[in-house]
């Protein structure tokens, strides 16, 4: 028996997790249209490579991976693809982004499926495998798999979370409970990549039905992992606090946990790399629990893209259901509006009435009772924090280690002046980071400007050398040519330093010889009209000589009076 | 009586030259305070305030020869910060010198007849072209001073404002009603 740890602070809201556990896993039918978004991972957006009226196989790339942290998606159904455009997506913002539309022909008919026997395959293959795949982590934060798995320390210990401690979500519940076999699978392959010999799978103990599921395929598959049921306390399935439970080792403020030697895999994640690896199948469907204010929740097999509209409406949406929130009512975010994409951080969709979750009173002042201090389950100041974020006070909000706050929302859950503590925490985070990337652009632009002047005077340098070098080259051609040429003839005493006036030497020389080399053609030999008309042209010009001597003496005398 | 004024003297001697010699070991190359201020201030080289580039501005700021409110792109932020960093009061911008939303700038590249004189005007080198070859910016290094507009001989150059999309969307400040009024 595993010994258990715990970790400080915590909750215990009501679980409303039976409500959707009551019916099994349903696959959702094919729905008329599917969107699905182009970014559904943390990091840089993946790229389209299908054309707009080109037809698609199911698993068929539509976008690949743009850099270090990203991810492949794949086309969840054969179709045609009818638009790639700017789509209302899952997101608080309510902002637009790229996403495909794909109009299903119904056949959903499988592209090539590449399977691979894992054991013969380095972590590298592997990693390069479910990074083409577009496997992500399914607990929520999206980051894509490979790079977990690609880490340069030794880890020792692989964690498998299903402990699924948010209230009404059940999705992990329900795969665990049915498809336990391929998780166990899925855990063996991880463990293979990452070359560890621990595996632990925490699952909180108010799910019973998954723990002897799970402990029934371990048994099956004779694999040495560890099935331990958790203590159910809110939120035990952070990854790092289910670690601390599991394992006793607490990560570090601004580490990863490989750097206690331990990696951590949620359980729908480790079933999506069964998938990839033993069946060929990208990701393009997920597991996403429909509850809350409707007549049947449950959970369904949905493809990636379906609009959550349709799900709603499979499960039927009670009449005076007035928002939907996407993930659990603790952490989850609001939808823009009902149709928009599934898409693959979507564990669940509530749907919310005011009789279901009451609008909350009007906050108060903080009375600092600290309450929330004692169950935030990172050990922050929750109360400090609040202060500082709302007096706009980042600097210091730093110092208290906002950035480990992991916004589960124990604080706001149990404040009671009402406080959405974990808006002002956001708000905050996002406000730090917009500010550092400011900065950054700052320090870039700095560096381009200064670079800039250091260049163009750089240039200017480089410039008055060539032009002194070119002179000086200049010079002394002259000077050679002049001393073995003009100087003997004209100006045998010529300075030989004198450039400027050697050169004027040089030219005017050069001008008498070619005046006296040339002889004019037509001075001899002149016909007796050509010398009447050249004297004229003489006593013309001597005339005009004249005048205007005479008209430059009688312009003195008026200049100088004016003067006077 | 003498002693105690050999003492005083060999001290003072002695402290003296401690100094001295700290003077020159701890020297400190450039002035620090303009650093500082160099620092706060956005860098967008855009010259608004008056002087060329947001160094000479720190410069002129460390010697008191300029105010802290003639930094358009700092915003009031900025001034906040500035009055913070010197110990002074805050001074709202004057009435010509008003922030503007944050923009970068766009060749109209069927228009642009490649003169090269955007290129000399941009104080960070944001914009990519030779002569008589199309020009573009580089947006991401561009920090939108506006210098490169009024070069232009055939008005090509626009400022299109940063709109908000989900890279650079913000978490809004909580607001929230303290009573209902019907």
């Amino acid at each position: 028996m595993t010994r258990l740890h715990r970790f400080f602070g915590g909750i215990h809201p009501p679980t409303h997790k039976s409500e959707s556990t009551q019916s099994p896993i349903m696959t959702a039918p094919l729905p008329p249209q599917l969107f699905v978004p182009f970014r559904q991972h943390a990091g840089e957006a993946a790229k389209p490579v299908v054309q707009v009226g080109e037809r698609v196989l199911k698993g068929q790339l539509i976008g690949e991976p743009v850099g270090m942290i990203s991810s492949s998606i794949h086309a969840p159904t054969s179709g045609t693809i009818t638009a790639i455009e700017l789509q209302q997506i899952a997101h608080p913002s309510a902002l637009p982004d790229l996403c495909a539309t794909l109009v299903p022909d119904g056949k959903d008919e499988w592209g090539v499926r590449q399977t691979l026997s894992y054991r013969q395959l380095s972590s590298d293959e592997l990693q390069k495998h479910l990074r083409r795949c577009g496997i992500v982590g399914l607990g929520g934060a999206v980051f894509p798999s490979d790079m977990k798995l690609n880490h340069p320390v030794v880890v020792d210990t692989l964690v498998i979370n299903g402990a699924e401690c948010e209230p009404y979500i059940t999705c992990d519940d329900m795969l665990m409970r049915e498809r336990a076999e391929g998780i166990v699978r899925g855990i063996e392959i991880l463990r293979h990549a990452l070359g560890t010999d621990t595996v632990l799978i925490g699952i909180e103990d108010n799910k019973p039905h998954a723990i002897a599921a799970m402990q029934r395929a371990v048994d099956e598959s004779s694999h040495p992992f560890k099935v331990v049921a958790v203590p159910t306390l809110y939120p035990g399935g952070s990854a790092k606090h289910l670690i601390k439970v599991l394992t006793g080792v607490e990560v570090p403020s601004g580490k990863l946990p490989t750097d206690v030697g331990v990696q951590c895999f949620n359980v729908a994640t480790a079933y999506a790399a069964h998938r990839a690896v033993e069946h060929g199948e990208p990701l393009v469907s997920r597991i996403v629990t429909v509850t809350g204010n409707v007549e049947q929740p449950r959970n369904y097999e949905a493809l990636i893209g379906t609009p959550f509209s349709d799900l709603v409406a499979l499960s039927v949406a009670k009449p005076d259901t007035n928002r939907y929130i996407m993930g659990g009512p603790m952490m989850g975010v609001e939808l823009p509006a009902v149709n928009v994409p599934l898409v693959k951080a979507s564990n669940c969709v509530i749907a919310a009435s005011d009789a279901l979750f009451p609008p909350p009173p009007a906050p108060m002042p903080c009375i600092r009772c600290t309450r929330c201090a004692q169950v935030c389950p990172v050990e922050l100041q929750p109360q400090d924090l609040y202060w500082f974020a709302q007096s706009h006070n980042f600097g210091k909000a730093q110092e208290f280690d906002l950035f480990d706050c992991i916004e589960c929302g124990a604080c706001a859950y149990v404040c009671p002046s009402s406080i959405p503590l974990v808006q002002y925490y956001r708000y905050a985070k996002s406000e730090i980071r917009a500010r550092d990337l400011e900065k950054r652009a700052a320090d870039l632009a700095r560096e381009r400007h200064e670079f800039r002047q250091f260049r163009i005077e750089r240039e200017k340098q480089e410039k008055a050398e060539r032009l002194a070098q070119k002179e000086r080259a200049a010079a002394e051609a002259k000077a050679a040519a002049a001393t073995a040429v003009v100087a003997t003839q004209l100006n045998p005493n010529a300075d030989a330093d004198d450039t400027q006036q050697m050169r004027i030497d040089a030219a005017l020389a050069r001008a008498k010889a070619q005046a006296a080399a040339v002889t004019p053609k037509n001075t001899e030999a002149l016909t007796p009209e050509q010398r009447t008309e050249i004297a004229a042209i003489e006593a013309r010009r001597a005339k005009i000589h004249e005048l205007a001597a005479d008209a430059g003496a009688d312009d003195e005398p008026p200049k100088n009076s004016q003067g006077n | 009586m003498i002693t105690a004024l050999w003492i005083m003297i060999a001290l003072a001697a002695l402290l003296g030259m401690i100094l001295g010699y700290a003077s020159i070991r701890f020297r400190v190359e450039g002035n620090p305070l303009a650093e500082k201020i160099d620092a706060v201030l956005p860098q967008t080289q855009c010259g608004q305030c008056g002087y060329p580039g947001c160094k000479p501005y720190a410069e002129a700021i460390a010697k008191g020869e300029a105010d802290i409110n003639l930094c358009p792109p700092g915003g009031e932020e900025g001034i906040h910060k500035l009055a913070e960093l010197l110990g002074v009061e805050f001074k709202p911008f004057g009435e010509n010198a008003q922030p503007k939303p944050k923009a970068v700038a766009f060749i109209d590249e069927q228009t642009c007849i490649g003169c090269t004189l955007c290129i000399q005007a941009c104080p960070v080198d944001a914009i990519a072209g030779a002569a008589k070859q199309m020009h573009t910016i580089i947006a991401s290094e561009c920090t939108g001073c506006e210098l490169c507009v009024p070069p232009c001989p055939v008005d090509c150059i626009s400022m299109v404002p940063i709109e908000e999309q989900l890279t650079n969307w913000k978490w809004r400040y909580p607001v929230f009603e303290l009573r209902r009024t019907s």
